[in-house]
């Protein structure tokens, strides 16, 4: 899908703000990270800083990198090129030093499924110096009621809470999630959310892998859209969406046969920021929708279109990785 | 709390629990070998008993044949037909065939011990029943005392084969269905000491020696009688040798394997020839003189000549250092080769 231009002027990221920071609390850091697999350049030349305290998001659709990006984060794949620190320390220097700091929940691992809850905790506290009773655990993952039943009794979301426990049990500085919530029905995922909003609000630092962007404004203080294998952009949710240039996107397309007015036309409408046409379908980004929409209607009317469908909604990050790429998360 | 218990004793716990909680394992550890045995020894118990089933071509004069070598106490004679008569040679329902004639022939396969035996038995009914007479009395004296039959004989080598069945299962399976379900990654992400993960699976095998060794000489004595006649804590010593060397063989098994079935074939594939080659159900020296020397080297092999010497012979620990010492070889050997190449992700 070539868009031809980028209509929405996005800056590609704010450098500025991040040298002002100071260095002390830069957790997480990696510059010109790359990984390759074969041929397959998963990570290309990737840099992120994470801050102390922050919730830092990296949304980006399947295979975009950000496992792999996350891995070498964790110590447990080396990076053909680039440089991390964590905490400060480099992986392959102070890994004993660094695993006993972090709390690392990996995608899909199956914890034993014969062991009680308890003692899967339990077994995880016994390789850390300090950390939680695992009574503080359960209460914080919500299992107690299930603290004595077997791990392959529990649901989807109690599985997952036990593994977000196993990472929290050693009270870190920092916790790794990585999809978290994938495959969880809303409720579930919900409680998800709260146990990482109460992390946070320890003052802890939370790096977060996702592709729900529900998931990345709701929990993130900065999101980074990764696509093949590089940030693209970088901010606040909020701030990411404001660069939109509106807070609401109408989207329609028009019967076939029927020429669309020209992007211009439509990017002169009152209210209207931005246009993006694809394929069929048009999205406007807008500022005031309830002055837009009925400008949209009378320029279709001139023109003889007819509607075959019209829809709007908030501007969410998702509207911004179309906006950067063309393409939905979903989709990758 | 801001202590633990040692991750050893969790990790060599949880091993534990999860091993006793699988229902299945437990019965192939624990149940399997006796009823083998119980059925081995049932099937095999007094030889003496056993007919030896031969048949007569059904032509003239036949059955006069046949009537007389059925009267004989070891042979059960039958008449058929030569299409019968085929059928049941292949399918071993009869193990040899008389043709009636002058002479009489002798239709068998001579790589088959029963028939081999049926036609010595046969012939010398025929030939005593023409008016031979011996010319030197020989008399029977049957061996009935313990330690000589062949659940005695099976008994050790049952033992043997569960310590390697337990060894092999319980550190291979265990380690690439961890492997296959990214527990091993999840334990590299945090400050696990690697020696921990692996000493327990050692102990947890451990744990369980002593009840595994206690129910299959257990069920042999108190259901067969066998006895051991060399000291019981060489034994044990021994099944201790024969443990440790098949955790380090199964370590190194599954330390590259990335999918249970991937497993469960490479487990297979070094289990099944040791069912066959290592002296478990019937002595290795059945097989060709050349293959000996590779049979005994075999971790097995070794591992069931010591524990049938001690067993059954008496001998003292020090005389079997030997094969202990190839039993060893098979277990420390591996075990370093596996910690080299270990694939945690």
């Amino acid at each position: 899908m070539d868009l031809g231009y980028n209509p929405m002027k996005l800056p590609v990221c704010s450098i500025r703000k991040e040298i002002l920071l100071n260095q002390d609390d830069v957790v997480i850091r990696c510059r010109g990270l790359v990984k390759r697999y074969g041929d397959v350049t998963a990570v290309d030349g990737l840099d992120l800083e994470v801050l102390r305290g922050e919730c830092f998001g990296l949304l980006g659709p399947n295979g975009a990198g950000k496992t792999t990006t996350t891995e070498i984060l964790e110590g447990l794949l080396p990076a053909d090129d680039g440089d991390v620190t964590v905490q400060g320390l480099r992986w392959g220097e102070s890994d004993a030093e660094l695993r006993q700091q972090l709390g690392i929940q990996l995608q899909e691992t199956l914890l034993p499924a014969k062991l009680t809850v308890t003692e899967v905790l339990r077994l995880f506290r016994s390789f850390y110096h300090n950390g939680h009773a695992v009574q503080e655990i359960l209460d914080t993952v919500e299992l107690n009621e299930k603290k004595d039943a077997w791990v392959s009794k529990l649901s989807g979301g109690q599985k997952q809470r036990l593994a977000i426990g196993c990472a929290l049990v050693s009270e870190p500085d920092i916790l790794f999630l990585d999809e978290p919530t994938t495959g969880l029905d809303p409720q579930a995922r919900r409680k998800v959310w709260e146990i990482v909003e109460k992390f946070k609000s320890g003052g802890k630092t939370v790096l977060l892998t996702t592709h729900y962007m529900e998931e990345a404004e709701r929990l993130s203080d900065r999101v980074a859209i990764v696509d093949h294998g590089k940030v693209i952009a970088l901010g606040s949710p909020r701030d990411l969406i404001g660069r939109l240039g509106g807070e609401d996107v109408v989207e329609f397309s028009v019967e076939k046969g029927v020429r669309l007015p020209d992007a211009g036309d439509l990017e002169s409408l009152t209210g209207v920021q931005s246009v993006l046409i694809q394929d069929e379908m048009v999205r406007l980004s807008v500022a005031k929708v309830h002055l837009a929409v009925p400008a949209l209607l009378e320029k279709l009317a001139e023109t003889g279109a007819q509607l075959s469908m019209l829809t709007t909604h908030h501007a969410t990050l998702e509207d911004v990785f179309v906006a950067l790429t063309g393409r939905h998360l979903r989709e990758a | 709390m801001k202590h633990s218990r040692h991750s050893l004793i969790e990790l060599t716990m949880a091993r534990l629990k999860e091993f006793w909680r699988e229902k299945e394992i437990v019965f192939w550890v624990f149940c399997f070998p006796v009823l083998l045995s119980v059925a081995l020894g049932l099937a095999f118990r007094g030889q003496s008993e056993v007919l030896i089933r031969v048949a007569v071509l059904d032509v003239e004069g036949a059955a006069e044949l046949a009537k007389s070598l059925d009267e004989h106490e070891s042979i059960d004679c039958f008449l058929l037909t030569e299409a019968e008569s085929v059928v049941q040679l292949r399918n071993g329902d009869v193990v040899m065939l008389v043709v009636p004639g002058n002479p009489h022939s002798y239709r068998y396969d001579p790589t088959r011990t029963e028939s081999s035996f049926a036609r010595l038995l046969v012939d010398d009914a025929l030939q005593r029943g023409a008016g031979r007479q011996d010319l030197l009395l020989g008399k029977d004296d049957y061996v009935e005392q313990v330690g000589s039959r062949y659940i005695d004989f099976l008994i050790p080598g049952l033992l043997g084969l569960n310590i390697m069945g337990s060894g092999m299962w319980g550190v291979g399976f265990a380690v690439v269905s961890m492997r296959a379900g990214k527990l091993l990654k999840r334990f590299l992400a945090s400050p696990m000491r690697k020696s921990d993960f692996l000493l327990s699976f050692l102990l947890s095998r451990l744990v369980f020696l002593l009840p595994e060794v206690i129910c299959i000489l257990g069920a042999g004595y108190l259901i067969f009688g066998v006895e051991i006649q060399g000291s019981i804590l060489s034994v044990l010593l021994v099944a201790l040798v024969g443990c440790i060397a098949f955790s380090g063989l199964g370590l190194l098994c599954g330390t590259r394997i990335k999918t249970v079935e991937g497993a469960q074939g490479m487990l297979n594939l070094v289990m099944l020839p040791m069912w066959i080659f290592s002296g478990v159900f019937f002595s290795t020296k059945n097989f060709p003189e050349f293959m000996q020397p590779v049979l005994k080297f075999l971790p097995l092999t070794a591992l069931n000549d010591a524990i049938r010497a001690i067993m059954l012979d008496g001998a003292s620990l020090a005389s079997t250092a030997g094969g202990l010492m190839i039993v060893v070889a098979w277990g420390v050997i591996p075990f370093f080769v596996a910690l080299k190449i270990f694939r945690w992700n």
